[in-house]
């Protein structure tokens, strides 16, 4: 990491940096109420998150004198792709080819990085506004400074991939900056509709594949700084675990071991090697007070709806009367789902690495939330945020893991006290120990049918662990206002419109130990749960679970997309009832953040195993930025909710 | 006191006879192409080749390496001339968050090495290792069309897809 990459923008490749004012954006009344509000409610009413972060064009775009585009992204790039999508994005707006624009985290110093964190599969729609608005404006200045610098009227400056020309005479963007000395900051020009893009739509290959192909050195886990030693931290093994003391004599004895670090409620080993340190922690004495022990039967017991606190997420009609009326007469279909828990298991281990001196903090780390890891690392080291810089680096894997990255304090930790950089990472097993995991849930589903055989009543009930409460990465804030956990009830809300009477309830158990976010939130579970009852009231009712499913849809906007994905799902996967070659199908459909989904699933059994043989994913989500990602995510996401299905 | 080659290189080192050969190359050889997964044999994050074969290398003693011929991500194109594994990652678009890929693409390299044509079957028990992000998918396609391209090149003697070649 050289000197030069330290301070995120350079003199040289200075943009609108001053004239903008950027020092008045950050500090740490950013996350005020106001925000929270907005975000959230954007979340729940659009599963979208609005754009909070800063908006200035300087603070997101770098242009070099060779004329390169550096892009500082706000959000990080885990494997979604979306390094690749913000390319394409503002390629287009700002008139220059993609292959011109190189993607990069922003630090924190470069006062760009989301203030909330990256997942929920919000990062394309809430910069997709923000990102084109911003390009636009960047283009807009330089063309105006361009036609200034080449003499002419700006109505005569032409763009074409990064170099204006006007009768004759051009100037590259790199040119133009290089020579501005003031910036005139316009409105914010029209837009283009989407139509005239060259570059979104386009199944554009990933702008990080040669460096993931060549082996580059871009995680967490490669990040190197001179002098650098590695840490290992003891953790507790079992939930229910606290640390009492630790004696670190033996560990000072094993060769390569640098120093133990024993500080209030945290010990650590830092060494010259990843294996020391891995020797040190093993001969590291650490006495652990076990308040009580828990297994998964005592968690499974806890998670039971009835249980806890209940919150009426939707309510349309009067099902609770319908259905109690239904179980009276005989008629109310009912039954009972469950998740288990579920571990993130992201390839790359929780790992951080920290250099600390009096002056301030650097860290390196794979994380979702930079902000919150700041704040942190801050609170840790007892300095103030602005001493703090937060690289985020590419993540080998997220899926909701790295929304708490504690790690980064235990390698801030042990840098302050052998003041030189530490890298400290989990081992395999702490990071199953410590993982934020998947919660388990309970679901208890009520329905009836109506004498014309649709359902006329259908109710949900969930009970689960935290999503979105157990995370520190969202304040007591949310909880006041919100109440109910809607990471926990993702995807839980009765899709069917057309239902008379339907209503969804969210039961809230607070857990023994932190469960957070696994890729999709509650709609794993909820989908789940909720799709296979509809199996069994089309079983009831005698009909083709597919037929009967488009027989519930409600006549609207969202009701006909839905129905679009169900019908073309079936069609190309040639649905049948019947079992063909002893191998028979399944169909589930969702709908979360706009995008309607629909799957036909083709299972068998060999020698007594069963067998998925094939899945037909159909997916409507609006504009596709980048047609080829959107497909390697549902490809992905199968294969990844077969294995937690089928073997997790 | 170790002594192998490693992409070609001879090296001595000063380290611990039983030190994984993962550290060695990651920690004190500087290569961070080489993945550290789970460091029990498991997920192939870590896979490299000695000798030619493929191993996993968070669990292979530094000590097992002695006079051998080590290759890592870094040293599997010759030159600027991308393996055909690399080059059909790139055209199939393979890698999601790329961590394992390092491995997946070596473990795949050894395998088309003993099995220039592999069938479905022979892929699925060969390549063993864990990506989270499920690009299983298109890491077969990959290596199909790996093997398409080894064929190719080695019917005609030509380059195959060079570095410059990969940008979008």
């Amino acid at each position: 990491m050289s000197d030069e990459s330290r301070s995120g923008i350079t003199r040289r490749k200075f943009l609108v940096y001053s004239a903008t004012g950027v020092g008045l954006l950050l500090g740490t009344g950013y996350l005020t109420r106001g925000i929270w509000r907005r975000y959230l409610a954007g979340v729940i009413n659009e599963m979208e998150a609005p754009w909070t972060g800063p908006t200035e064009p300087g603070l997101w775009f770098e242009i070099g004198e060779d004329n390169s585009v550096t892009l500082h992204s706000p959000k990080v790039e885990m494997g979604q792709g979306i390094f690749t999508g913000l390319a394409q994005i503002a390629a287009d707006e700002l008139e220059v080819d993609v292959a011109r624009i190189r993607v990069t985290h922003a630090a924190t110093s470069s006062g760009n990085v989301d203030p909330f964190a990256t997942g929920g599969s919000t990062s394309i729609s809430s910069l997709w506004q923000p990102l084109r608005e911003m390009a636009a404006t960047l283009r807009e200045m330089i063309r105006r400074e361009g036609a200034r610098q080449l003499g002419v009227d700006v109505s005569m400056v032409t763009i074409d991939d990064g170099t204006l020309s006007a009768g004759g005479a051009s100037l590259t963007f790199g040119a133009v900056v290089a020579a501005a000395e003031a910036w005139e900051l316009p409105d914010t020009p029209p837009l283009k509709d989407p139509s005239e893009y060259r570059f979104v739509r386009q199944p554009v290959a990933r702008v990080d594949l040669e460096e993931k192909v060549l082996g580059a050195p871009i995680f967490g886990m490669d990040a190197e700084v001179p002098d650098m030693l590695y840490g290992a931290v003891a953790c507790p093994e079992r939930v229910g675990t606290r640390f009492v003391s630790a004696d670190g004599s033996a560990a000072r004895e094993v060769p390569g071991v640098v120093d133990v670090v024993i500080e209030d409620r945290f010990a650590g080993v830092v060494a010259e090697s990843y294996t020391a340190a891995w020797s040190g922690l093993d001969a590291l004495e650490v006495e652990w007070d076990t308040e009580r022990t828990w297994d998964l039967d005592d968690i499974r017991h806890m998670v039971r709806v009835g249980e806890g606190t209940p919150y009426e997420i939707q309510k349309e009609g009067d099902a609770e009367r319908v259905l109690d009326d239904a179980a009276d007469s005989g008629r109310l279909i009912e039954a009972e789902y469950t998740s288990p828990i579920g571990a993130h298991a992201q390839i790359e281990p929780g790992v951080a690495l920290a250099d600390v001196t009096a002056e301030g903090a650097t860290v390196w780390v794979s994380t979702q939330v930079a902000k919150l890891t700041r704040e942190e690392v801050a609170g840790v080291l007892g300095m103030d945020e602005e001493q703090i810089d937060i690289r985020p680096t590419f993540l080998g894997g997220g899926f909701g893991r790295r929304l708490h990255t504690p790690i980064a304090m235990d390698a801030a930790r042990l840098s302050r006290a052998v003041e030189r950089p530490v890298q400290c990472s989990l081992s395999r097993k702490q990071e199953f120990q410590q993982d934020t995991f998947r919660p388990p849930t309970h679901h208890v589903l009520r329905g009836t049918l109506g004498d014309d055989g649709h359902i006329r009543a259908l109710e949900h009930n969930v009970s689960s662990g935290d999503v979105m409460h157990g995370s520190p990465f969202v304040p007591d804030l949310a909880g006041a206002i919100l109440g109910h956990d809607l990471g926990a009830w993702r995807g839980g809300m009765i899709q069917y419109g057309a239902i008379p009477h339907h209503r969804a309830v969210s039961w809230r158990v607070k857990l023994p130990f932190a469960t957070s976010w696994w890729r999709s939130l509650g709609l794993l579970a909820n989908t789940f749960a909720i799709e296979s009852f509809m199996d069994e009231l089309a079983e009831a009712a005698g009909r083709d679970p597919v037929e009967f499913r488009l027989a519930q849809i409600r006549d609207d906007e969202r009701g006909r997309r839905l129905g679009e994905v169900i019908r073309t799902a079936a069609e190309r996967a040639e649905w049948t009832t019947e079992v063909r070659d002893g191998v028979a199908m399944g169909f589930a459909a969702s709908t979360d953040a706009n995008t309607p989904c629909a799957h036909v699933a083709e299972v068998g059994v060999d020698d007594g195993l069963i067998r998925v043989r094939k899945v037909t994913c159909v997916i409507d989500p609006g504009l596709a930025v980048n047609p080829d990602q959107v497909r390697a995510q549902c490809e992905g996401s199968v294969v990844m909710g077969l294995s937690a299905s089928m073997f997790e | 006191m170790a002594s192998f080659t490693l992409n070609g290189t001879p090296y001595t080192l000063e380290v611990e006879p039983d030190t994984p050969l993962l550290w060695v190359i990651r920690n004190e050889l500087g290569l961070k192409g080489t993945k550290f997964g789970c460091g029990l044999n498991a997920c192939g994050a870590c896979t490299v080749h000695l000798d030619g074969d493929a191993v996993r290398s968070c669990s292979v003693p530094v000590s097992d390496a002695e006079g051998r011929e080590v290759t890592t991500i870094e040293g599997l194109a010759s030159g600027d001339e991308l393996h055909p594994v690399q080059a059909a990652w790139i055209e199939e678009v393979v890698p999601q968050c790329g961590y394992c890929q390092p491995g997946f693409m070596m473990a795949a390299a050894a395998l088309l090495a003993d099995s220039p044509e592999p069938t479905d079957d022979e892929i699925d028990e060969t390549i063993t290792n864990v990506c989270r992000c499920a690009t299983h998918i298109r890491i077969r396609r990959a290596i199909h069309r790996a093997a398409e391209i080894g064929a190719a090149e080695g019917a005609s003697g030509e380059a195959g897809m060079s570095r410059g070649e990969a940008a979008p």
